[in-house]
């Protein structure tokens, strides 16, 4: 009796799998999927570098270049905490797969230029 | 008459045992006499990685040690690093690190109900018990940002609140959750083949199970009151529980041990929920660890030591982690003596192994 209860009831419910990928994966507000990378934000400090538990970042100060090895990373989301410039941000999106002689390593050119400092006072004078 | 003796190897791997441990199961007519385990198969070598990291970034590494117990781990080194620092923690933050921990512990014994079921070949039940699963992850990954590895815990607080509106609904979601537990576990408890395959097979007497030292729920179901949250770290002072204990001391108890944990983890959950403080989450952190620590916590799996020691810089000199399975071993080899061979995987499965997290 008890299992024809059971049975009754996979009729009229729905399924409880999602038809990935018709439909869209679910995702949260903050699901860590992957990190976002802003180049005229970043400052080359280096703090992201030093501090990633798997030495997925480099900082190449001098060709300013910021890359990333995405199958390094874990996505634990400490650089984007650390970095100080909001240059870092986490997406829910996870990314997509890929093999990697395809994609995996991604290289940013570092566009952020330093602000002018605002003239002093005696200098406008002059 | 007594039989030939012959050494069956069983494992690293095994068709119900996706875990690397091998056993050489001394055979005499069906009956296992004596089972010689050899371990060192996934050995990571994490525990050395302390003085290249600094102790703040470790709190990611101490997480990867388990898959399953990940959130457990680095509460416990956090733990561990606070207790070295004699660093506050604030209460809002003691009692979401409980809650995540009981959250853990709900996903942890429903995977093991669930790999449990698809190892006596129940396909169902295990299906039903990863549906539960997948809503407690759900819910872990609303809150904390990662369903498995939830990242969450640094030294000083956590990374991230919880509002006060979502909390309500957690909580009320729970309760959803306890109502198919509920209907799942009379299964697990009242299913005849089950019974037959688990009543009486792998039995552990509790002065067996003391001398052995067994910790979590293979202690409990030999009757030992043995439970880390009974000493009272993070919110668990503020808690009203009560250890479960079942007298059965076979593979039956340990599965029971663990359904009934199942609705106490809820109740905790619940009570954590009603209790919040209010206030920040994190204090800032100053400073580098000096000293030495002990810190232990209760893992799904039972106790867990993680011991630091550092000499003032970032980095630590020494860390050591003893999980609940390696102090589990004994007890399995206590165990598996006399028992029949066709009931050797079960009864390894019950005191739910994790080798991975066993050799780091
Ligand atoms: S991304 Fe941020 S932390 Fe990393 S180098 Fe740039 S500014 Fe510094
Ligand atoms: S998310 Fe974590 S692992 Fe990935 S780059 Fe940032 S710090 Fe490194």
């Amino acid at each position: 009796m008890k299992m024809l209860k059971t049975i009754l009831k996979q009729f009229v419910h729905k399924p409880v799998t999602t038809t990935f990928p018709a439909e869209p994966a679910k995702r949260y507000a903050v699901t860590r999927g992957h990190v976002m990378f802003d180049p005229s934000k970043c400052t080359s400090c280096g703090i992201c570098m030093k501090r990633c538990p798997s030495q997925a970042v480099t900082v190449d100060r001098a060709a300013k270049l910021w890359t990333i090895d995405l199958f390094r990373c874990v996505i634990c989301g400490q650089c984007t905490e650390l970095c100080k410039f909001d240059a870092l941000s986490l997406d829910p999106a996870y990314s997509s797969s890929a093999r990697p002689d395809e994609r995996g390593v991604e290289t940013y050119e570092i566009t952020y230029v330093k602000p002018e400092k605002p003239k002093k006072d005696s200098e406008i004078g002059e | 008459m007594t039989g030939k003796r012959t050494i069956v190897p069983f494992g690293p791997q095994h068709p119900v045992l996706p875990e690397p441990i091998h056993l050489d199961l001394v055979i005499e007519d069906e009956h296992v006499v004596e089972a010689i385990p050899s371990i060192g198969y996934v050995h990571r070598g994490l525990e050395s990685l302390v003085d290249r990291r600094e102790y703040s970034d470790f709190v990611y590494l101490a997480e990867r040690i388990c898959g399953i117990c990940s959130f457990t781990h680095s509460s416990t080194f956090c733990q561990g690093v606070e207790g070295l620092m004699g660093i506050e923690v604030p209460a809002r933050a003691t009692y979401l690190r409980t809650m995540w921990g009981e959250y853990s512990r709900l996903h942890s014994h429903l995977l093991w109900l669930g790999l449990f079921a698809d190892a006596l070949g129940f396909e169902s039940l295990f299906y039903n018990a990863w549906k539960i699963r997948e809503s407690i992850l759900n819910e872990l990954e609303a809150t904390t940002g990662g369903r498995v590895i939830q990242g969450v815990c640094k030294v000083g607080g956590v990374r991230r609140d919880v509002t006060n509106e979502f909390l309500s609904g957690m909580d009320k979601r729970l309760d959803d959750i306890e109502a198919e537990m509920r209907e799942m576990t009379r299964v697990f408890l009242s299913d005849y083949t089950l019974k037959k395959r688990l009543v009486g097979k792998g039995v552990l007497k509790a002065d067996a199970a003391y001398n052995l030292g067994a910790v979590g729920p293979v202690a409990r179901a030999s009757g030992l009151v043995e439970d880390v949250r009974t000493s009272g770290y993070l919110a668990y002072g503020d808690i009203s529980f009560k250890p479960v204990t079942v007298e059965g001391c076979d593979g039956y108890a340990r599965c029971e041990v663990r359904c009934k944990e199942l609705f106490q983890s809820v109740d905790i959950i619940h009570q954590i929920i009603a209790g919040m403080p209010e206030g920040d989450v994190s204090v800032p952190v100053k400073g580098n660890p000096d000293g030495e620590f002990f810190s232990r916590s209760e893992q799904p799996r039972g106790e867990v030591i993680h011991y630091l020691r550092g000499n003032g810089t970032k980095n630590l000199t020494q860390f050591r982690v003893r999980t609940p399975t390696l102090t589990n071993v004994p007890s399995l080899v206590a165990m598996l003596a006399g028992a029949e061979l066709a009931d050797v995987p079960q009864i390894v499965l019950t005191i739910d192994p994790c080798i991975g997290c066993m050799e780091r």
